[in-house]
């Protein structure tokens, strides 16, 4: 599935988006394998209170399912306006 | 109804005086804008990023939910990304309505909304460095007012 990073997130991983292999259940499940990858994963959900998760363009929750997903998208707190 | 979302500047005035223009059955126009605020005078710019895609999208929803329930005659929300300077528009709003209630309340409604929902992310660049502005607890506060 295509993985999108922004704002900070973005920056710690340090690239924009990548596409991950995955049979991960869960939001939660694909963070917990990300973070066991690298530092630079470990550092972006370090807090994952302090992030948000879009699912095909959609807000949604750490715990919603994968299955038929096919874009994930971390980022910190929206500020627009 | 209009959404766009652009990194080109866009001027006020032009878009108010377009806006609604040749309805007949609207009492009132009520506007927002946004600026790019010095608020230390050490802003040198502010760098905008957003998800293409899903801002629209966003917005859209935002946008529908306001004109149906406000009955509103029209609504336009213009967003910028990129890197802009200080007293630079960000964004701007407009609803139109019947009554001024209704286009008063949309054009809040829209502005509390868009400021959490939208996936916007405003980076201020000084001299020290640059800072990701965070978002504020009294932002998503705003939304249980709706």
């Amino acid at each position: 599935m295509n993985v999108m990073y922004f704002a900070w997130v973005r920056e710690r991983i340090g690239i924009p988006q990548e596409t991950v292999e995955t049979q991960a259940a869960t939001v939660n499940d694909l963070i917990a394998e990300l973070r066991a990858r690298e530092d630079r994963y470990e550092a972006a959900f370090a807090d994952i209170s302090a992030l948000r998760v879009a699912l095909d363009q959609e807000l949604s929750d750490f715990d919603a399912p994968l299955a038929g997903v096919r874009e994930v998208a971390f980022f910190p707190p929206m500020t627009g306006g | 109804m209009g959404v766009r979302v652009q990194a080109e500047p866009f001027d006020v005035g032009t878009e108010l005086n377009a806006f609604a223009k040749d309805r007949t059955d609207i009492g009132a126009v009520v506007s927002f804008t946004g600026v790019v605020r010095d608020t230390d005078g050490d802003l040198s710019e502010m760098q905008i990023e957003h998800y293409p895609g899903m801002t629209e999208r966003a917005i859209g929803k935002i946008v529908d939910q306001a004109v149906k329930r406000w009955a509103l005659a029209d609504a336009l929300v213009i967003h910028r990304y990129g890197t802009l300077k200080p007293g630079a528009p960000i964004m701007m709003v407009a609803t139109a309505a019947a009554h001024r209630a209704a286009a008063f309340e949309a054009a809040d409604f829209l502005m509390d909304y868009l400021k959490s929902r939208a996936p916007f992310w405003k980076k201020e660049i000084t001299s020290i460095g640059a800072d990701w502005v965070a978002a504020k607890d009294e932002d998503e506060d705003a939304l249980n007012r709706w």
